[in-house]
């Protein structure tokens, strides 16, 4: 092949590897890259962000839906450390992201030149592996390894930093036909003997709940987790990313559990004897208290990640490898056991603990907005949330049928990631309804990309829950901290006047009786809709598992003695 | 109990590739939880390509949750704490004595006695060089306090399992026949 530019090895990789799709903001340094994009279009289209962590947040909501590498493109200096946040979401949620950044050149790393930063360094905790390429003879090869670490195994973000002077050298192009990492071999196939033991296990369990978590959806499981719950018959329960990993309206899925979950789910585990962990790691937000974590439960862990074994809770059997594979081996071999204590345990818990109850009050309550917008769409959309009560909220209300269309920062909880993650998924799904469930104060440290959106004519919809404050923290505060609310109170601008700045339809609600119209008007708009729903500021978000405390401490719903409590769930 | 009081010292192993940053990225992770490398000895390997490290860490029992992310590094083909493991382990010191011809003679007795050898005579200093396990080295430098000493310097344990046993296998895992077609995802092009 003939010589090429550095910047066009980067370019021509990107094809190879099946990207369409770039969220970036270029600079000095990653000049020559963007002097080469155009003559790619429209194989490869490029969005210009607003700022560069909504590059990476993009990147992260259009893989996770996509089910392929979002890529992100940034400058070197302050356009890569503006990445940081962005990867360190991708990495505590596996999200495979490749991130090009451009750096000085050679002659100037090290020498704090002009927009310098060793970016490199500053992300090896947060990247699951990245390169800095000092000859361009290396990209080929650097960036087939980069999308191979990235999407593999378990997934995660991977950066490749090129200086400017190396983007500019000319080389061959020789793209290598197999990637060689003596380090990195993922195990995919489970042990046939844990099989065996965990079979044993789950066909003599009384109690058994199954814990499903992201890695069903990343390793795309569904079917798979479906046949293991209707044929061993245990009651599935689905964390926060694993939330659309199993139909929620399926008789045995019984929705999220942990420190916002559903009330029979903490108790459910809590009396459980087997605990099947799919795909999830037993994080501090499930498990409460560690130690008084399901004291009767024998675990059965299915990981792909040999540092998530044994990390939390010490399993019985460990199934190490793709969930999908080591599902479809178990699958073959457990039995379908009736179990009509357990369920009637179960009911009885749902009955007498509806967890998700939204009481009769003359102010809007969020919960209330939420409830309407899955009732509006049935579930049948794409929601993307950020971080916060909100969240926790949509987490409880939306029972998705579809599966993987709940996106939500679950490990590093980033405020802000719904706007710039809502343009990654409808970058991916076009023509598909996308809603934006937003908290007003992440809302505002990512609204930038409003102009983003307008200017792609992404027809994203997205409700803000205008509660008029940092809801969570002010929550804890309210719980924990004597109610000394202080520097939670948020000053909001008029959304719908800022929506209309952007040429973006602004719309509110402020009683309930507004509550549908408003979303009937957005989803029947063409275009972007940014919603506002002022609700009653002070709601706190139940049930409620205190940090610290274990899952049979779990604070049901409180008994709102003045006001009538409505049963709808 | 006090963090400080449940560290244990654990001597590991790993096979690296032989690639600028490999170091970072591994004390990163150690740094990461507050543990402090307390000796570290890298060189290259019986492979071409691949360096052989020796490192010994304060760690707490959560030890085995840090090799096993290390493991997990790219550059990292393999990783391996050997503290409870029969080992043969080394380390080297040289030590800058204060010597005149007064008290030579007594110095030139302990090296003898310790199996050391001195490697640099001068009108008033010498310098000694002894390799052993650590107990060895500890025991010569308390004697060599009866005399002045000038300079100390120790490189870092090395490590080797006794027997024939290999340090670092290289397992290839078998891909089951009925997978043959399985498309793992993100592979859409």
């Amino acid at each position: 092949m003939a010589e090429m530019t550095g910047a066009q090895m980067v370019i021509e990789a990107l094809v190879r590897e099946g990207t369409e799709h770039i969220f970036g903001l270029p600079g000095g340094a990653s000049l020559p890259i963007y002097d080469q994009l155009p003559n790619y279009y429209p194989k490869l289209t490029h969005y210009l962000v607003k700022h560069e962590q909504c590059a990476a947040h993009a990147a992260d909501g259009y893989a996770r839906v996509a089910g392929k590498v979002g890529v992100c493109f940034a400058t070197s200096g302050p356009g890569a450390t503006n990445l940081v946040t962005g990867i360190a979401n991708a990495w505590m949620d596996s999200v495979p992201i490749v991130c090009v950044t451009a750096a000085v050149i050679t002659a100037l790393i090290g020498r704090d030149g002009f927009q310098e930063a060793d970016i490199t360094g500053i992300t090896i905790p947060i990247t699951k592996h990245n390169f800095l390429v000092l000859n361009a003879t290396e990209i080929p090869r650097v960036m087939r390894e980069a999308f191979h670490v990235a999407s593999t195994g378990r997934p995660g973000p991977v950066l490749v930093d090129l200086p400017r002077d190396v983007l500019q050298q000319k080389a061959e192009f020789v793209w290598p036909e197999t990637v060689e990492l003596k380090g990195y071999r993922p195990r995919l196939y489970p042990d046939p003997e844990e099989v065996a033991k965990a079979a044993e296990l789950i066909n003599e369990a009384q109690r058994p709940v199954i814990l499903s978590g992201h890695g069903i959806i990343i390793s795309q499981a569904f079917q798979e987790l479906r046949e293991l719950a209707e044929k061993a018959n245990i009651p599935v329960i689905t964390t926060l990313l694993g939330i659309s990993g199993f139909p929620g309206t399926h008789p045995l899925c019984l929705g999220m559990p942990g420190m916002h979950g559903m009330y029979w789910n903490n108790m459910a585990i809590h009396e459980s004897d087997l605990i099947i962990g799919a795909g999830m790691r037993f994080d501090d937000r499930i498990t409460g208290r560690l130690k008084d974590f399901a004291p009767n439960a024998r675990i059965i862990h299915i990981e792909i990640d040999p540092a998530e074994v044994g990390k939390n809770v010490r399993p019985a059997a460990t199934l190490q490898g793709d969930a999908r594979i080591c599902l479809r081996e178990l699958n073959k071999h457990v039995q379908f056991v009736e179990r009509p204590d357990w369920f009637a345990h179960i009911d009885e818990l749902k009955r007498a603990h509806p967890s998700i109850t939204i009481r009769e009050t003359p102010e809007l309550l969020p919960q209330y907005v939420i409830k309407k917008l899955y009732e509006a769409t049935g579930g049948d959309c794409y929601v993307v949330t950020g971080v916060g009560q909100h969240q926790m909220w949509a987490a409880q209300y939306f029972w998705f049928d579809k599966p993987n269309s709940f996106v939500t920062s679950g490990g590093l909880g980033t405020m802000g990631y719904e706007v710039p993650a809502a343009m990654g998924v409808q970058a991916a799904k076009p023509g598909e309804l996308v809603w934006s469930i937003c908290g007003d104060g992440g809302f505002q440290m990512t609204m930038q990309e409003l102009a983003t959106i307008a200017e792609y004519g992404w027809p994203i919809k997205f409700a803000i829950i205008n509660n008029s404050h940092l809801g969570m923290v002010r929550q804890w505060q309210n719980m924990f901290y004597h109610n000394n609310v202080f520097a939670t109170p948020l000053r909001n601008p008029d959304f719908v006047k800022l929506a209309e700045a952007f040429g973006i339809l602004g719309l509110r609600a402020t009683r309930k009786e507004e509550v549908e119209p408003v979303i009937r008007q957005a989803m029947e708009h063409d275009g972007a809709v940014v919603c506002e729903f002022q609700v009653k500021p002070d709601e706190n978000l139940y049930p409620m598992v205190p940090a610290g405390a274990s899952l049979a401490e779990t604070i049901d719903l409180p008994a709102y003695e003045d006001e009538r409590v409505e049963v709808t769930a | 109990m006090n963090r400080r009081d449940s560290l244990q010292k654990h001597t590991i192993i790993a096979l690296v590739e032989d690639r600028p940053g490999v170091l970072n990225r591994i004390s990163s992770k150690w740094r990461q939880r507050g543990f402090n490398i307390e000796s570290l000895a890298v060189g290259h390997s019986e492979t071409p390509g691949l360096s052989r490290m020796t490192f010994v860490v304060d760690a707490t029992t959560d030890a085995e949750q840090v090799v096993k992310q290390v493991d997990k590094l790219i550059e990292v083909v393999n990783i391996r704490d050997v503290s409870a493991e029969s080992i043969i382990s080394r380390e080297m010191a040289m030590v800058k004595v204060q010597a005149d011809r007064s008290n030579r003679n007594q110095i030139i007795e302990l090296v003898d006695i310790f199996g050391a050898e001195i490697v640099d005579v001068g009108p008033d200093s010498i310098i000694v060089e002894i390799t052993g396990d650590e107990e060895k080295i500890e025991s010569f430098i308390a004697l060599l306090e009866d005399f002045e000493v000038i300079e100390l310097l120790r490189t870092g344990r090395v490590a080797m399992l006794r027997g024939s046993a290999i340090s670092h296998p290289q397992e290839e895992q078998e891909e089951p026949e009925r997978y043959a077609g399985f498309e793992p995802p993100y592979s859409a092009k």
